[in-house]
């Protein structure tokens, strides 16, 4: 987390056109050592093909995409199906593309929370489980850039927030750049440094708090706040901790989430909370 | 021992067994079963070029393959033909620009059916020679790019993110199936090819927990299917070649019903377990 002049990874003006259309264009944003960068934004805004860009996966057919040389990458895409030919146990996954010792397997594994599981079948993990294999095969290269596509997708709500409070643990302990793929603002928030916001161009970006509040923001996902869902995604900006106070977005904590200013109560939805990487 | 034809058949058979398997497993991986009979089908005009150009005929078979397998890496990234679409086409052109060539050579002397269904009984001591050293180099090049390659298979997208450089362990896989052909077309011949490449995969994934435990076993089971298959067409006077790939299936049928009785047992302990 020293070296912040030279980015792992950097796009500027950044887009692809295929099929006669722009699928993402004029994107610009930097990954740096430590920080974690969170793309949101609607089904095909473009977050995937972004980070395609980034793993140099997809060239853009303007702009430039550069990554520092020699990074090495873990990936977790959003997608993999593991056809019934292939035998493949969770172990000989883990070593897919990295040589690893079993104590080094058993480590990662054991962080994700699927030890018990080293020996089992990829194919006859739940989703949930597959997602924990896949991330911490990712986490157990010990990458300077970590990609996670929807890392979380299938996961129970608890286990989501203890992944969530893994990656900013594992961004602390091994001072990779993460570039995270969610459409879940509301426990992203937390532990994230920069949130860029998509819709087939960077809507808005900045701290959590400053795109919640800004208006590009508002604007695009304004159509879906009739869904109490979206509404309370998006105006959750407080964090309610096991003791019964409530920590803000900005990292003050008080002894209520002042429900007279517009925010909804949901400390009963929240058994557990993200550690806010400013205090870590 | 090597005068006896019958045992420079088993040896090469096996021979050839011992290269089919591991690479057949990748056949079956990623659905390449088509691929195989379109190199396969290549063949056949490898083998028309080199007797109308009076050339190595195990060496043209290997060019003309590897030529069809890289114009197929070729159009599949040009043309928006689909892969199946593409493969038919160059399958069936390689298969009648090979049946037009041979038509050329009327006053040649052709076993036809040699060609196709194998001539193992015919086996030299030099294509023993050439099974043995080309199979040890396909093997020894196929260990190399295996991780690159079996990292390719489960996802390319995410070989390649991770610096595995899928592109090049595909290309030498091509190559790698190309000499393959060449060196299997006389023990099954081209019809049959493909079959010894994917039955003793498939038979393998029934008992197989890992990938490379899968390679090992295919082999294995590919030599057992050659040494049966011979025997059986020494015993009834069938054709060799496809003596071998029905003895192989013979071992298919019995992996499915030890298959399935393991799975009851499997199913019974975890029963005995919860009680």
């Amino acid at each position: 987390m020293t070296i912040t002049q030279n980015p792992i990874a950097s796009l500027s003006n950044a887009g692809v056109y295929r099929d006669s259309k722009w699928l993402v264009r004029g994107i610009e944003f930097d990954i740096q050592r430590g920080e974690i960068v969170t793309l949101i934004g609607p089904n095909g805004s473009g977050k995937s093909t972004t980070a395609k860009m980034v793993l140099g996966l997809q060239k853009p057919s303007e702009g430039k995409v550069t990554r520092l040389q020699g990074v090495r990458v873990g990936y977790v895409p959003q997608k993999l199906h593991v056809d019934w030919t292939l035998p493949l146990t969770v172990r000989r996954l883990m070593t897919l593309t990295t040589r690893l010792s079993g104590s080094e397997i058993a480590k990662a594994l054991e962080r994700t929370g699927i030890a018990h599981l080293v020996a089992a079948e990829v194919r006859h993990l739940s989703g949930g489980e597959f997602q924990r294999a896949m991330l911490a095969r990712a986490i157990a290269r010990k990458p300077d850039l970590l990609v996670l596509d929807e890392p979380v997708q299938g996961v129970d709500f608890t286990g989501e927030l203890a992944l969530y409070e893994l990656i900013s643990s594992i961004r602390n302990e091994l001072g990779c750049g993460i570039l995270l793929i969610s459409h879940d603002l509301h426990v992203v928030m937390a532990a994230t440094d920069q949130v860029i916001c998509l819709n087939g161009h960077v809507c808005c970006k900045g701290t959590p708090s400053a795109v919640a509040e800004s208006p590009e923001y508002m604007k695009l996902f304004g159509t879906r706040a009739s869904s109490g869902l979206a509404v309370y995604q998006h105006h959750h900006d407080h964090t309610h901790l096991p003791d019964g106070t409530v920590r803000h977005a900005d990292g003050t904590v008080t002894e209520h989430c002042h429900p007279d200013d517009g925010h909804h109560d949901h400390g009963a939805d929240q058994p557990k909370t993200t550690d806010d990487p400013s205090h870590a | 021992m090597l005068d006896d034809f019958f045992v420079r058949a088993l040896i090469a058979g096996i021979g050839v067994a011992l290269i089919a398997g591991p690479l057949g497993c990748f056949i079956v991986w990623q659905r390449l079963a088509y691929f195989g009979d379109t190199l396969a089908h290549a063949a056949l005009l490898g083998v028309a070029l080199a007797f109308l150009l009076e050339v190595n005929i195990t060496a043209t078979v290997f060019f003309v393959s590897a030529t069809v397998a890289i114009l197929l890496l070729l159009l599949q990234k040009r043309a928006g033909l689909s892969s199946d679409a593409l493969l038919g086409l160059l399958s069936h052109s390689a298969l009648a620009l090979g049946l037009v060539v041979l038509a050329f050579m009327g006053s040649v002397r052709f076993d036809l059916m040699g060609l196709l269904f194998g001539d193992i009984l015919s086996v030299s001591k030099a294509d023993i020679a050439m099974i043995y050293g080309g199979g040890l180099a396909v093997l020894l090049i196929l260990i190399s790019i295996w991780r690159r390659l079996f990292a390719a298979t489960v996802s390319p997208e995410l070989a390649e993110a991770e610096g595995m450089r899928p592109e090049i362990a595909n290309i030498v896989f091509m190559l790698l199936m190309a000499m393959v052909i060449a060196i299997a077309m006389k023990i099954v011949g081209v019809l049959l090819i493909t079959a010894l490449l994917i039955v003793p995969a498939a038979t393998a994934r029934r008992f197989a927990t890992g990938p490379e435990q899968m390679a090992v076993l295919s082999a294995l089971i590919g030599a057992v299917a050659v040494i049966g298959g011979l025997s059986g067409s020494l015993r009834w006077d069938t054709p060799s070649g496809p003596s071998i790939v029905v003895a192989a299936m013979v071992l298919f049928i019995l992996s499915l019903s030890s298959a399935i009785r393991r799975l009851t047992k499997r199913s019974e302990t975890r029963e005995g377990l919860l009680k």
